[in-house]
């Protein structure tokens, strides 16, 4: 699939911006007012500068608020609405922990909910995808929870967690793209299957529809940076989990180095991000005899 | 909307004979040219004369090569297009409700303004039938013609799609596929009719017709090779004499 800066950047973001909003809103701390503005504001410019740039996506941004109609049947739909309601939720928290002085556990554990929901909706948009078998898995969602607690985690400030969370996350993403390799040719999908001729015939294309790219090849058929990926794959769990453990783990983590950390573990996040779209093969790609 | 119907009232949609299929491509152009012009955005194309040209299309012929286990190997061309599945998988993604599927007919259609381009229907299809639009960026995908097959304005013979109009091979036949009394679900029964990649679960409307398994090559017979050879034998006249005259030299 193609990995569209804009799609990279909402996932991406959003995901730290909705997992710094479990913690706050399960394990707020003792924090006094500026702080927790501080850390309430991060969370919530992360999120919505995650969400600003989905729309960059989209044909006709125009019309995005449409999207938030068909909540019954769309997984993307429902995004649109959790998130607008998790947003409102925690500002809400947010507001009454700096005036107060004292952070609400209901509302907070009301926002909590509605962030790990939209986390989740986020996920099965790729999830529910059979037509791409390395994100029709139940590792998907899983992955997307663990990159946004871990992220979360360290953007609140909770090393211990942090640490846990780091180590389960680096192998949790080892082993799926460990399974994910093996997806598509589990899934059966063949040139055969796709055009139901001979299953026993040995098929190639000899004539492609049209000399020229097209919509479906572009967006479906990625190819470009794929022969890097194993590099890419090491830089990308370096980055995300074993630098910042490492670090971690040796020294005593404070501001300076937990600025390091967090940046390390956002550069690695992003690196597979990418590679989560590029790597991802569309069944559409039999047609054309590409992957 | 963006719900499935629990059933439609009927089925229409495509049967296409790959036996019969020649490969002409007369059904791509006939599409684009009726699609240009009819429901919707027009079918763009950017850069049409140039190095890399791109456009929408709903409807595209591929050729493949098939060699079976056994026997000698065959080209099987193509044709692909929107098979308005029952289970049709763009539609339940669709956050808009642009895409739905009707229930008087079982044809699969966007509606254009309120589609906002986000892609996500293009990427539930397993077929690639549905091609963003590179220039009204909204999502086009074939209407099975339905401006021509309730069109009073037309004449009867041609109030079918396009694609089954124009093909002058006959590989291309229109009907309601979920009544046993049609051509078209007769032909399915007849020829062993069958779905795209069925391990999908999306019940495609639209069905294939089998090519037939590839004769093996019948000995080889030189047919022309006599007559084209030099031969002088039971040559008469003038010329007849200068070649025995020349022979006897």
């Amino acid at each position: 699939m193609h990995p569209a800066p804009s799609i990279i950047l909402f996932t991406a973001l959003s995901g730290l911006g909705f997992g710094l909003m479990v913690w706050l809103g399960l394990m707020p701390g003792d924090k006094g007012a500026w702080v927790a503005a501080t850390f309430c504001i991060l969370a919530l410019a992360l999120a919505s500068i995650g969400l600003c740039s989905s729309l960059f996506h989209l044909g006709h941004p125009e019309r995005a608020w449409k999207a938030l109609s068909q909540w019954r049947s769309s997984w993307l739909s429902r995004e649109g609405v959790i998130a607008i309601a998790a947003l409102a939720s925690f500002s809400l928290y947010g507001l009454l922990w700096v005036t107060s002085g004292t952070p609400n556990t209901l509302v907070g554990a009301l926002s909590a909910a509605l962030a790990l929901a939209t986390i989740l909706c986020t996920a099965m948009i790729y999830t529910q995808m059979k037509t791409v078998p390395r994100w029709h898995s139940p590792l998907t969602p899983i992955l997307f929870f663990a990159y946004a607690l871990t992220g979360g985690a360290l953007l609140a400030g909770k090393v211990t967690f942090s640490l846990w969370l780091l180590a389960a996350l680096g192998g949790l993403q080892a082993f799926t793209w460990f399974k994910g390799d093996k997806a598509f040719a589990a899934a059966g999908h063949t040139m055969n299957t796709a055009t139901g001729l001979n299953p026993d015939a040995k098929m190639r294309l000899l004539e492609a529809p049209h000399s020229g790219p097209n919509y479906l090849q572009k967006e479906m058929v990625f190819r470009i940076g794929r022969k890097h990926s194993q590099k890419l794959r090491i830089i990308a769990i370096t980055l995300l989990a074993i630098l910042p453990l490492a670090l971690g783990l040796l020294f005593e983590v404070k501001h300076m180095l937990a600025g390091i950390l967090v940046l390390s573990h956002i550069g690695g996040l992003l690196v597979s991000r990418w590679l989560f779209f590029a790597e991802a093969e569309h069944v559409v790609g039999l047609y054309y005899g590409q992957r | 909307m963006t719900s499935l119907p629990q059933s439609t009232e009927k089925s229409l949609g495509l049967v296409i004979d790959l036996d019969t299929c020649v490969g002409c491509h007369a059904c791509v152009i006939s599409c684009k040219e009726w699609n240009t012009g009819a429901y919707g955005a027009p079918l763009a194309d950017v850069d049409p004369y140039g190095a890399q040209p791109v456009g929408s299309f709903l409807n595209r012929v591929h050729t493949f090569e098939v060699k079976p286990a056994e026997g000698p190997a065959a080209v099987t061309h193509f044709p692909k297009s929107c098979l308005h599945c029952e289970d049709a998988p763009c539609v339940t993604v669709c956050p808009t409700g642009a895409s739905y599927k009707r229930v008087e007919d079982g044809i699969v259609l966007v509606n254009e303004s309120d589609c906002i381009g986000c892609g996500l229907c293009a990427w539930a299809c397993p077929y690639g039938a549905r091609e963003m639009d590179p220039v009204e960026k909204v999502m086009k995908k074939c209407t099975l013609c339905v401006d021509r097959i309730y069109n009073e304005n037309i004449p009867e013979e041609d109030r079918v799609p396009s694609c089954v109009r124009t093909c002058p091979a006959g590989a291309r036949h229109f009907g309601d596929l979920s009544d046993p009394d049609s051509g078209v679900f007769k032909l399915v029964e007849e020829r062993g009719g069958f779905d795209l990649m069925p391990e999908q679960g999306t019940k495609p409307v639209n069905k294939y017709l089998p090519p037939r398994p590839k004769q093996e090559a019948a000995p080889e017979m030189d047919v022309l090779g006599p007559l084209l050879a030099e031969s002088t034998e039971g040559a008469g006249g003038f010329f007849g004499w200068l070649d025995r005259t020349l022979e006897k030299l």
